[in-house]
C-alpha cells in the first residue's frame, strides 16, 4: 500500500508540473511567436493605444448612427458571460422576444415578418459579435439616414464586410458588428459628425 | 440550410475517416510497439515514470489495477481540491479570485476528478489562472488517460487468457497522457490560438467602447483548456457559456476542430479494440452499431432545431435560420444541433448553444444521448459501456437461440451476468432516483421559487431542468440545462455522489468481469458458436441498446420534454 501511495503522490505532482505548467508555457511561446495578436484575444486599438475591444466580442451600441447587435442575456457583460436559459415555452421568454420585436419593427419601420430571428433571440455567451446579413441590411436605411449619407454607401460597406462560410461550406455567413461600425466610422466620418 | 446540412455531413466523415489512422496509432502505443513520435514523446514518458517510482515491467491483475487506479485518482482529488480552495493565496490570479466554497469545490473537484466537468461555477468568475491550468487543465488530461488505461485493460483482459496480464495502470496512463493526449492538444490547441482564441497570462482588459461605455473583457488561458477539454470527453469550459463563448470557439473553423475533437478518441477506440484483439470485423460491428443509432439522432437533432420555435414563428417572426435563442450566427442551428448530440452520446458535455433553450424534441436528443452513454462514449469508458451491452446481447441471443452464451469463446455466466448487471442498473437508477428526490424536495416546499429558486423555466421543462442535470452526472458527461440554479447545497452534493458512483462503478464492475472471463479456457469456435462480428448480432445490440437502454427512462420523457412539446405545438 505503502508504494501504491507514493506512486499515486508522486505521479500527481509530476504531471501537474507537465501538464498544468509545461503544456501551457509551450502554447504559451507558440502564441507569442506565430498568432501575437489573437493570443491577446483580438483587441482592437485607438490610434493612442487605448482598447476599443475585441473584434471577438460584441459591445453594446445603441444610438441609431451605428449597427446594432443581437440582444444579450448579460447586457453584454463580457466579465461575466451567458445566455438566456429559456426554455422554448416558457412566458417570460416569449414575453422577452416579444418585446424586442416591437422595439426592433419600430425603430427600423419594418413588419415583423422583415426581422430576422437573430435580432429577437439572445446568444448562448452574449457575446455574438456577428449578425446575418439580412439583419445589417434591415439597419442600413436606419444607419444611413441618421448619418446623412446615401443608403447605397452603407450597403456597399456591409457587403464588403460580410464573412463568408469557411472554405464555402462551414458555418454561416455574417457580419462582424464592430468592424461594420468602425468602417462606418472611418469611411463616412465619426459618428459626432454625423447629423444627431 | 443547405449549406449547413452538407457541413454537418462533412464534419462526421472527416471524422471517422481519421478515426482509422488514430485508432491504429493508439493500438501500436498501447502494445508498446515504436512510432513516428518516438524521438519526442519517449524520453517525457520515461522521465514521468522515472520520477513517479514506477517499474514500467510490473504486470498487474484487475485487482492491482483497479486500486492503482483508485487511489491515483483519490490523489489527484486531494491536490486539486487544495489548489482551488487555496487560490486566492496563491500565484497567478491577476483578477483577484477569492477561494472557492467548500462545498462547491467537492462538487467541483469531483466533477473534473470523474471527467465530468459538470460546472456550478462560472470560470472567469471563480477561479484563478493557477486553478485553471494545475487543476483544471491537468485533470482533462489525467482523467481522459485513466479512461483510456481503463478500457485498454479491458481489451487486454477480452483478449488474454491470464489473469497476470491486465498490464501496468501507470504505464498505459502516461502513454495516454504524453503519447496520445499532449500531442493532440498541442495541435488542437495551436489551431485554436490561430482563430482567436486567448493564451495571455494577463488579466481581463478594460475596454472603452466605440459608444464610450466601459466594457471589461475577461481573457486567459483559454486555447490550452480548449483543447483538451474537447479532446477528452470532458467538456468543462474556461468560461461560464464554454463554446459558445467567442474566445472559446470563435470561428467556423474553430467549431469545426473542436466538434472534431469530442469524438475523435472516442470512435478511434473503437479501432484500437479491433487491432489489439485481433479482430477487426469486430470492431466493424461496433462501430457500425454505434453509428446505426448516432446517425438517426443526428438528423433528428438537426431537423429539430433547423425547424425553429412555433411560439416565434406565431409572431411572425421567420423561423427558417433555425432556433436561435442560445446559438451563435456564425455557427448556425445545424451545426449546433450536430455538436449537441455529439457533445452528449459522447459524455463530453461541453456545448456550443444552451441546451435548455433548444426546443422540446431537439432538446430531447441530448438526454438520449447521456441515457445511453455508450454511442463512442467518453474517452475509454464509452467502449466499456458498450461492452456491458455486448454481454447482455449475447445472453439475449444466447437465450433465444438455446446455447450457453459464449462471447469471444468464453462462456458468459452467472458471475459475469451479475457485474454487468450493476454496470447497467447503476445509470438509470442513479438518474431516476436523484431526479425522484429532487422533483419530491421541489414539489414539497412551500413556495419554492423563492425558497429554493433552483428552476429558471416553469411546467414540464422545469422538470427536464432536474432530470438533465442528474442524467449528465450520473452519466458523467458535464452539460446542463443551466436555467437550473444548481449551486447549492443540495445540488453540490446530490450531484457530487452521482458523479463519483456513476464512473467508478461502471469502471471496475467490467474490470472484473473480463478478469472473470480471461480466467476461463476458451471453447474452440464451432458452427454453432455465436459470431460476434455478424450483422445479425449487430442488429441484435441495436436493438437491445434502444429498447433496454431506452425503455425505462421513457416515463421520464413523457413527463418532461415530450409534455413541452405538446403544449408547444
Amino acid at each position: 500500500m505503502l508504494t501504491e501511495v507514493r506512486r499515486g503522490v508522486l505521479f500527481t505532482l509530476v504531471t501537474m508540473i507537465l501538464l498544468g505548467l509545461g503544456y501551457h508555457v509551450v502554447l504559451w511561446g507558440i502564441g507569442r511567436v506565430l498568432f501575437p495578436a489573437q493570443a491577446e484575444g483580438s483587441l482592437l486599438r485607438r490610434s493612442d493605444g487605448s482598447v476599443i475591444g475585441s473584434r471577438l466580442v460584441a459591445q453594446s451600441f445603441t444610438r441609431p448612427e451605428y449597427f446594432h447587435p443581437r440582444p444579450s442575456a448579460v447586457d453584454y457583460n463580457a466579465a461575466s458571460t451567458g445566455g438566456s436559459n429559456y426554455g422554448p415555452s416558457n412566458p417570460d421568454h416569449l414575453k422577452a422576444v416579444k418585446g424586442r420585436l416591437a422595439a426592433v419593427t419600430a425603430l427600423e419601420g419594418v413588419a415583423p415578418e422583415q426581422v430576422p430571428s437573430e435580432m429577437v433571440t439572445a446568444s448562448g455567451g452574449g457575446l455574438d459579435p456577428q449578425i446575418p446579413k439580412a439583419a445589417a441590411d434591415l439597419q442600413a436605411g436606419r444607419v444611413a439616414r441618421a448619418r446623412g449619407v446615401p443608403i447605397g454607401r452603407v450597403q456597399d460597406l456591409i457587403r464588403s464586410h460580410t464573412e463568408a462560410p469557411a472554405f464555402g461550406f462551414l458555418g454561416r455567413a455574417g457580419v462582424n458588428v464592430l468592424e461594420l461600425n468602425l468602417a462606418l466610422d472611418a469611411s463616412l466620418g465619426t459618428a459626432s459628425a454625423g447629423s444627431r | 440550410m443547405g449549406l449547413e446540412y452538407a457541413a454537418v455531413v462533412f464534419t462526421i466523415l472527416f471524422t471517422i475517416a481519421t478515426s482509422l489512422p488514430l485508432g491504429r496509432y493508439m493500438a501500436r502505443v498501447f502494445k508498446g510497439e515504436r512510432s513516428f513520435l518516438d524521438p519526442f514523446l519517449g524520453p517525457i514518458e520515461r522521465l514521468v515514470l522515472r520520477l513517479s517510482a514506477v517499474d514500467p515491467a510490473e504486470s498487474q491483475d484487475w485487482k492491482q489495477y483497479g486500486r492503482s487506479l483508485l487511489v491515483s485518482n483519490v490523489f489527484m482529488w486531494l491536490a486539486t481540491f487544495a489548489v482551488v480552495t487555496l487560490q486566492k493565496w496563491l500565484p497567478l490570479n491577476p483578477d483577484a479570485i477569492a477561494n472557492m466554497e467548500p462545498t462547491l469545490a467537492f462538487n467541483a473537484i469531483s466533477s473534473f476528478t470523474t471527467n465530468t466537468n459538470l460546472q456550478h461555477y462560472s470560470g472567469e468568475t471563480e477561479l484563478s489562472y493557477l486553478s485553471q491550468m494545475i487543476a483544471i487543465t491537468f485533470l482533462q488530461f489525467v482523467t481522459a488517460a485513466t479512461g483510456v488505461a481503463a478500457c485498454i485493460a479491458v481489451i487486454r483482459g477480452l483478449g488474454g487468457n491470464r489473469l497476470k496480464q491486465l498490464g501496468n495502470f501507470y504505464v498505459d496512463l502516461t502513454r495516454a497522457t504524453v503519447r496520445v493526449f499532449l500531442p493532440l492538444a498541442l495541435l488542437v490547441g495551436t489551431l485554436l490560438i490561430s482563430q482567436g482564441s486567448p493564451m495571455t497570462f494577463e488579466g481581463a482588459v478594460k475596454a472603452n467602447t466605440l459608444e464610450g461605455q466601459a466594457q471589461t473583457i475577461a481573457r486567459g488561458v483559454v486555447a490550452p483548456e480548449v483543447a483538451i477539454k474537447q479532446l477528452g470527453t470532458n467538456g468543462g469550459g474556461y468560461f461560464g457559456p464554454n463554446s459558445t463563448h467567442p474566445y472559446e470557439n470563435p470561428t467556423p473553423i474553430s467549431n469545426f476542430v473542436e466538434t472534431w475533437s469530442i469524438t475523435i478518441v472516442p470512435t478511434a477506440m473503437v479501432w484500437t479494440l479491433g487491432y489489439m484483439v485481433g479482430r477487426r470485423r469486430l470492431a466493424v460491428m461496433v462501430f457500425v452499431t454505434m453509428l446505426a443509432i448516432y446517425l438517426p439522432m443526428v438528423a433528428f437533432g438537426v431537423t429539430q432545431e433547423a425547424g425553429g420555435n412555433p411560439a416565434i414563428a406565431a409572431m411572425g417572426v421567420d423561423q427558417s435560420t433555425g432556433s436561435m435563442e442560445g446559438k451563435e450566427v456564425r455557427f448556425g442551428a445545424a451545426l449546433s444541433a450536430l455538436w449537441g448530440v455529439t457533445t452528449t452520446v459522447t459524455s463530453n458535455g461541453s456545448v456550443n448553444s444552451m441546451h435548455d433553450s433548444w426546443t422540446p424534441l431537439g432538446g430531447l436528443m441530448p438526454l438520449v444521448g447521456m441515457w445511453l452513454n455508450n454511442i463512442f462514449g467518453g474517452v475509454g469508458v464509452g467502449f466499456i459501456n458498450m461492452l456491458i451491452f455486448i454481454i447482455v446481447a449475447v445472453f439475449v441471443a444466447g437465450m433465444m437461440i438455446g446455447r450457453t452464451p459464449e462471447f469471444l469463446g468464453k462462456k458468459v455466466e452467472a458471475r459475469e451476468m451479475k457485474l454487468a448487471s450493476l454496470a447497467l442498473l447503476w445509470h438509470p437508477l442513479s438518474i431516476l432516483v436523484g431526479t425522484a428526490i429532487a422533483a419530491h424536495v421541489w414539489s414539497t416546499t412551500a413556495d419554492p421559487g423563492t425558497s429554493l429558486a433552483w428552476l429558471k423555466n416553469p411546467g414540464p421543462h422545469g422538470f427536464s431542468e432536474m432530470l438533465y442535470e442528474f442524467t449528465s452526472a450520473t452519466a458523467n458527461n458535464g452539460s446542463g440545462f443551466e436555467g437550473l440554479g444548481d449551486n447549492t447545497p443540495f445540488w453540490n452534493i446530490g450531484t457530487g455522489l452521482a458523479m463519483l458512483l456513476g464512473r467508478y462503478i461502471p469502471i471496475l464492475a467490467p474490470l472484473a468481469l473480463v478478469a472473470a472471463l480471461a480466467a476461463k479456457p476458451a471453447a474452440p469456435e464451432t458452427a454453432g458458436s455465436l459470431r460476434a462480428e455478424s450483422a445479425t448480432f449487430g442488429f441484435t445490440l441495436w436493438a437491445v441498446i434502444v429498447i433496454l437502454g431506452l425503455l425505462m427512462f421513457l416515463p421520464v420523457a413523457v413527463l418532461g420534454p415530450i409534455a413541452e412539446h405538446l403544449a408547444l405545438s
